[in-house]
């Protein structure tokens, strides 16, 4: 069956020519016509338009923004405050990149609709610390709108106000986990706050009620405020509502960001068709489909089970090929949707020097305050860079294993599954890899083998 | 005293209400200070704090944790190659060795000419023009070793004042 169009929703104007990320340009291609109209309604309408829509955060969890938001604490009489996590540092996800470089309108349109529905008092953007234009592009846009009214004191001659303020972040990914993105934005170093009882929506910022959303996000909201919520849920598939957008990078014809309805679109469309498949002379080996915190997909590996389409049960026997691109589907398969960066390797990839790239990664970036994380992540570096650098032993993929299955379920927040994960599903799924490398390893190797650790 | 410049100040002024509360504004004053002097020295440290009516191992633990702040001087230019598995992918590894040999550096020091400082980093959220390198404030795309050359040679043709080759 060949690949669906791309259906551009957030991204509908980032690549016209001539388009740019000033506010005479936003306005020209209608832009905050969204605001002025939300702005007239009740915010409560508007809270459930994005219940009925159906839409799940796009920063890695899914959770649906409208029941988030209706988690919020109103009782307390204490300032709700939005933050927008543009931490974006999930490896393998470039897609806020595109939206806050060019399109920064359309995400302060999202956020302002947000915060009217909401009654937010104050909200920061949390942008990584590596986008230092990103930051530079957001506070010129922000400025722009204040002057026109749309962010400020009062927003279109409403009486309701709200400010946008950039923060920037200094390179450490544990903000993007928003309890930690918390600290860091109290100034403080971004320990994951423990949940009970510091759920955002209750006890977050200042111990205020906060919502915490993606960019993505937030940028659907306006297009939800704009078609409506029964509109945007009829988008995709049940229960995966909406568009996308997915970010393929690695060993594919195509690397780069598209946009298509959820579950629309399966694996194999996405990387033989729209990326337009393998480099020459390769074939796949393996996907990660949701940032490196994801399972690995290994090709020609099998999926079976019974799943719901409609009211019915049914049968399903998937490869990695036949999976749909939705929340849902990839959890099914025992990975998930994450952040929609998929991160492809073809067959001159070493699973053990990939894994080691890997862990090198998730052992820098632990925040230290857990101990099975922290250790554990660690020794995980240690051994996969001892297996390429030193000695390889045929039993060490069971010694990794044994440390991350240690660390998962122990910790404060989800980076200890997000460092467990990775060694967990390369050992699991290439365990023979791992095995055969301390024989291997000095033999030869394809021309287009990168060099990973 | 510190004595920043009067844009530092001014910058730091402002930051400061966005926040109801003071301390919130420590990793903005942070970047503000390294962005002038380039890192950040014990007596930027106290003076944040006592800016900030904080301890000055309130700023301290920061400057320790977050792979940007750095405690001693770089290079003029700062060059920093993604590590990351897709960049990685991509021939990451041969670009940062192509820029360490043209600079004639190891990580993370000055090379001998004063010019670069050359780092490995993490995820640069550019996956999909792999492989990236921020120079200074700005990202290069899909910069593979020959690139990675023709990019020095930028950097050094900048460095030399006019006539002087």
């Amino acid at each position: 069956m060949p690949a669906p169009e791309q259906h551009r929703l957030v991204f509908r104007q980032i690549d016209e020519p001539g388009y740019s990320n000033d506010l005479a340009c936003y306005l020209r291609n209608g832009g905050y016509e969204v605001l002025r109209k939300a702005v007239r309604r009740r915010p409560e309408e508007l809270v459930d338009e994005v219940k009925k829509s159906g839409l799940r955060g796009r920063g890695g969890a899914g959770f649906p923004c409208g029941v988030k938001w209706s988690l919020l604490d109103r009782k307390s009489g204490k300032p709700v405050y939005l933050i927008v996590n543009a931490d974006e540092s999930e490896p393998g996800t470039f897609k806020d990149r595109y939206i806050i470089y060019r399109d920064p309108h359309q995400l302060i349109e999202g956020i302002m609709i947000t915060c009217f529905a909401n009654k937010v008092e104050q909200t920061f953007i949390y942008i990584r610390g590596e986008f230092p234009d990103g930051a530079k592009i957001l506070e010129r846009a922000i400025a722009e709108a204040r002057a026109a009214n749309f962010v400020g004191p009062s927003i279109l001659g409403t009486g309701y106000g709200c400010e946008i303020y950039v923060h920037r972040g200094a390179g450490a990914y544990i903000c993007g986990e928003e309890t930690g993105l918390i600290e860091s934005l109290e100034g403080k170093r971004p320990y994951p706050r423990i949940k009970p009882p510091y759920f955002p929506a209750v006890l977050g910022l200042y111990q205020c009620p906060t919502i915490v959303n993606n960019v993505e996000t937030i940028c659907h909201v306006k297009h939800i405020a704009d078609m409506g919520g029964e509109a945007f849920s009829k988008i995709g598939t049940p229960n995966n509502t909406g568009t996308r957008i997915l970010c393929v990078s690695g060993h594919v014809q195509r690397p780069g960001y598209y946009e298509f309805d959820v579950g629309k679109l399966t694996m194999g469309q996405l990387l033989n068709e729209v990326c337009g498949g393998p480099l020459p002379g390769r074939k796949f080996k393996a996907v990660i489909p949701g940032g490196t915190s994801a399972k690995v997909l290994k090709f020609g590996e099998r999926y079976k089970g019974r799943r719901k389409v409609g009211a019915e049960m049914v049968e399903y026997d998937w490869g990695v090929e036949d999976i749909p691109m939705d929340f849902d589907s990839l959890a099914m398969v025992g990975s998930m949707g994450g952040s929609g960066g998929v991160i492809v390797m073809d067959d001159s990839v070493s699973m053990v020097e990939a894994l080691g790239n890997i862990n090198a990664f998730y052992s820098h970036e632990s925040c230290g305050q857990c101990t099975p994380c922290r250790e554990g992540s660690l020794w995980m570096k240690r051994i996969t860079a001892r297996m390429v650098h030193g000695d390889a032993r045929p039993e060490d993929g069971a010694l990794l294993k044994s440390v991350a299955d240690q660390i998962a379920g122990r910790t404060i927040c989800a980076f200890g599954e997000a460092c467990a994960w990775p060694t967990q599903s390369f050992v699991g799924k290439f365990g023979d890899e791992f095995k055969a490398y301390s024989q291997e390893k000095g033999g030869p190797r394809p021309d287009a083998a990168p060099e990973l650790v | 005293m510190m004595n920043l410049s009067p844009e530092t100040l001014q910058k730091i002024e402002q930051v400061i209400p966005h926040y109801p509360v003071k301390r919130s504004a420590v990793l903005p004053l942070l970047h503000f200070v390294q962005e002038e002097r380039g890192f950040i020295s014990d007596e930027a440290i106290e003076w944040i704090a006592a800016k900030l009516e904080i301890q000055p191992v309130n700023v301290y633990e920061l400057v320790t944790f977050y792979p940007m702040l750095r405690r001693k001087p770089i290079g003029r230019r700062h060059i920093r190659v993604c590590r990351t598995l897709s960049c990685a992918l991509m021939g990451g590894y041969r670009t940062c060795a192509e820029f360490q040999r043209q600079f004639n550096t190891g990580l993370g020091g000055i090379s001998p000419d004063g010019e670069v400082t050359v780092e490995f980093v993490e995820c640069l959220a550019s996956c999909g023009t792999a492989p990236v390198v921020m120079i200074d404030d700005e990202l290069h795309e899909k910069v593979d070793a020959a690139r990675a050359r023709a990019l020095a040679q930028e950097i050094r043709a900048a460095a030399r004042p006019e006539g002087a080759r």
